[in-house]
């Protein structure tokens, strides 16, 4: 049984491969054109009306999510998992408490752009304004990035020269500390109560929105698929560039890259810290989206479903990861009895996809080759 | 020790250009001790630009260790290092990296899952301005040279318009630094590979690369740092003798490239083949230093090293 598995499984990935080099192969135009396609659909996605696919749709079974809403989030993991394939797949650091800077990011907007939050009220009383203003939510785009980029640096500075499990530990200790600081500081933060009326692109939520409002989902998810695929096209360039090699050099082989004159912490911080603007930018797009959040949101568990997205999906490798997280944020959604049993079904998939492809559904090349050599190495050393 | 070494065998030494040279290297009174091991003891000796010189001593003496002192992986526990004047220990390995010392590592240690080419451009890397900003925006513009304009190739229609449009905004606006050096460090790697002769490996990944390959590549990713000093640790290490004659061949390029060379070797043929100066560590200890003639027949060389190799044999 385990062994025909096996055989098919080595089948796909060969036919996988195959895909990739070929893809890889075609002219540039070719692949240009197969690019704005891609992208046309995604934008097409939350319309989706073909015959024949329209089971896809969570909004297709009883009781199912909003379509749009389901895509947004979606797009909004697929963001996290960027985020974090940066730190974790090419740099190396497993960061266990990612869900802190998506905190950071989604708080920056609350705490600055609700008028329901003490620090606006705060504001609104030493400075004398009118009980409507807040920080625009323009604004508080470059806040939440520089605010949770900020803190990667602070939590990275000192905690980066730790190698392997300590980073591990203290970066989960992070994402737990965010979040009672967030519950306890009730003069702050509201505390356990939350902050509601957090601002979107046309101020507060209300029902005189005309484009992102509470009801129509759609326009909210173009405005993610847009930040994703800028990030996207962002995290390309640093991937192929010297900072790319600098990271996976790292990985590979730290001491070495020294030698050869990469300065490793600060290539690290780097990663830390890019990752932790995309974690706060997606924990800024879901906290306008919510229009409210509490501490309880943003417990330890999503940071582990966010390193669980990196890893099914294929760590190191953007589509891989991006794969991961839609799968993640998805089937639950689309299949409701999945949703019960939601953990169960998600501990049971994560055993079955890490004893049949231990480098995720869609790895980076080279992570596959370094975990098929491990195999090797594994069964020469029995 | 399998290499057997007598005078007869030994090919003649022609010294290359003589006369006053300058200084780079110097390591004075240079001591390390792991807990009570005491694995440089007092050791000084000095490299000239231009020179050869050969690091030789039985296994355990300290060499690797120097090694490792000159390129900032260990702090001696007293002593200095001094490269072209200005003081080397106590620096991070980066730092003494751009100031000029490169190094291959007796147990390779290339970077296993990246292709031939990118472990050279990580090398090449390290004399790289563009950063993670310079990457990400690209807004740092240099006026190319002639020759690194966009070509135009296409004869007519839609193409040769954009071509021309692209070469026009390249004369104007300039191109981004980050793309040049990009451009560069692919082609100098890649003549870097041509030079230590892997340049067919180009894109295999590192760990697939036959040993002799790997070692040459390790020398190609130490030259892409651009040092003035370039230390190879036991760079014939497993080779045949084919092979140890072409990489004869090749330490004496890296020299005539302007690059001076420090060279610890087991295989003697090899080091009076190559070498200008010899310096023998024994035990952490120096105990001679001077021409490849002078040292093989210094007694006491002969007691610890050479002694020991023919008794060994
Ligand atoms: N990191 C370390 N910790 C403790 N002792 C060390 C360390 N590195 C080297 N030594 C000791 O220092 C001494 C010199 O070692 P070194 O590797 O420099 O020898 P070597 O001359 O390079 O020998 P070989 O010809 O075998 O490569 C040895 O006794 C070794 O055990
Ligand atoms: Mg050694």
């Amino acid at each position: 049984m385990m062994n025909k598995l096996r055989a098919t499984e080595a089948r796909r990935r060969a036919a996988l491969s195959g895909i990739a080099d070929r893809w890889a192969a075609l002219p540039a135009w070719q692949r240009l054109i197969g690019v704005t396609a891609f992208i046309a659909i995604l934008y097409y996605l939350p319309l989706l009306g073909v015959p024949g696919l329209t089971w896809l749709r969570t909004d297709s079974i009883d009781g199912g999510n909003s379509w749009a809403g389901v895509l947004f989030t979606c797009a909004i993991y697929v963001l996290v998992a960027i985020g974090l394939n940066v730190v974790v797949g090419l740099a190396g650091l497993l960061d266990l408490g990612y869900i802190g800077f998506f905190a950071i990011g989604a708080y920056s907007v609350a705490l600055f752009g609700s008028t329901n939050s003490p620090v606006v009220k705060w504001m609104q009383r030493t400075f004398e304004l009118e009980p409507t203003w807040a920080v625009a939510w323009a604004i508080c785009i470059p806040l939440a990035i520089a605010l949770s980029l900020t803190s990667g640096v602070i939590l990275g500075w000192p905690t980066l020269r730790l190698r392997g499990d300590y980073l591990a530990i203290v970066t989960l200790g992070f994402g737990e500390i965010i979040r009672i600081v967030a519950r306890n500081l009730t003069g702050v933060t509201n505390g356990a109560a939350g902050i509601s009326a957090i601002p979107g692109p046309e101020g507060a939520p209300s029902a005189d929105n005309q484009i992102f409002g509470l009801q129509d989902l759609k326009p909210w998810y173009w405005l993610a698929i847009t930040v994703v695929l800028l990030m996207v096209f962002a995290v390309r360039r640093l991937e192929n560039s010297r900072v790319g090699r600098s990271w996976l050099a790292i990985r590979e082989d730290e001491d070495a890259a020294a030698v050869m004159g990469v300065n490793g912490f600060k290539f690290k911080l780097w990663a830390f810290a890019i990752g932790a603007a995309l974690g706060g930018l997606s924990g800024f797009l879901f906290a306008s989206r919510n229009a409210f959040i509490d501490p309880s949101q943003f417990n330890a568990t999503l940071s582990i479903l966010f390193v669980a997205m990196v890893v099914v999906g294929g760590s190191g490798n953007m589509v891989g990861v991006a794969f991961g997280a839609v799968l993640l944020a998805y089937l639950p959604e689309r299949f409701r009895f999945v949703s019960d049993y939601r953990w169960v079904a998600f501990g049971f998939a994560m055993v079955v996809v890490m004893v049949l492809r231990p480098q995720g559904l869609i790895p980076s090349r080279r992570r596959a080759r370094e975990l098929q050599d491990r195999a090797k190495e594994a069964k020469v050393s029995v | 020790m399998s290499e057997t070494t007598s005078t007869e065998s030994r090919e003649p030494v022609i010294p290359s250009q003589p006369g006053p040279r300058r200084l780079l290297l110097e390591i004075d009174q240079v001591v390390l001790r792991f807990g009570g091991v005491v694995a440089l003891n007092e050791v000084s000796f000095q490299i000239h630009e231009g020179e050869i010189l050969g690091l030789i001593g039985p296994n355990g003496a300290g060499k690797t260790t120097c090694f490792n002192v000159m390129t900032g992986v260990f702090k001696p526990t007293s002593g200095q290092v001094r490269f072209a004047g200005a003081r080397v220990s106590g620096r991070k390995p980066p730092e003494i990296s751009r100031m000029g010392i490169s190094r291959t590592f007796q147990n390779i240690r290339l970077f296993p899952e990246m292709t031939a080419l990118e472990n050279v451009m990580v090398g090449t890397d390290s004399r790289h301005k563009t950063s993670v900003v310079g990457a990400l925006f690209r807004l740092y513009r240099v006026r190319p040279k002639p020759e690194e304009l966009p070509q135009v190739t296409s004869e007519a229609g839609l193409l040769r318009t954009w071509q021309q449009v692209r070469r026009s905004c390249a004369q104007i606006f300039g191109l981004s630094r980050h793309i040049l050096e990009e451009r560069a460090a692919e082609k100098k790697s890649l003549e870097l590979l041509r030079f230590v002769g892997i340049q067919g490996r180009a894109n295999e990944v590192a760990r697939n690369l036959s040993y002799g390959d790997q070692r040459r590549l390790e020398i190609a990713r130490a030259l892409a740092t651009e040092p003035k000093l370039i230390c190879l640790d036991e760079p014939a290490a497993g080779f045949n003798p084919a092979e140890k004659e072409q990489l004869l061949k090749l330490i004496r390029q890296i020299r005539d490239r302007g690059h001076t060379v420090l060279l610890i070797e087991h295989d003697m043929r090899l080091v009076m083949g190559v070498t200008d100066r010899v310096v023998v560590l024994e035990f952490g200890t120096k105990i001679a230093e001077g021409s490849p003639d002078e040292v093989s027949r210094d007694p006491r060389v002969i007691a610890a090293y050479l002694g020991e190799s023919v008794d060994a044999a």
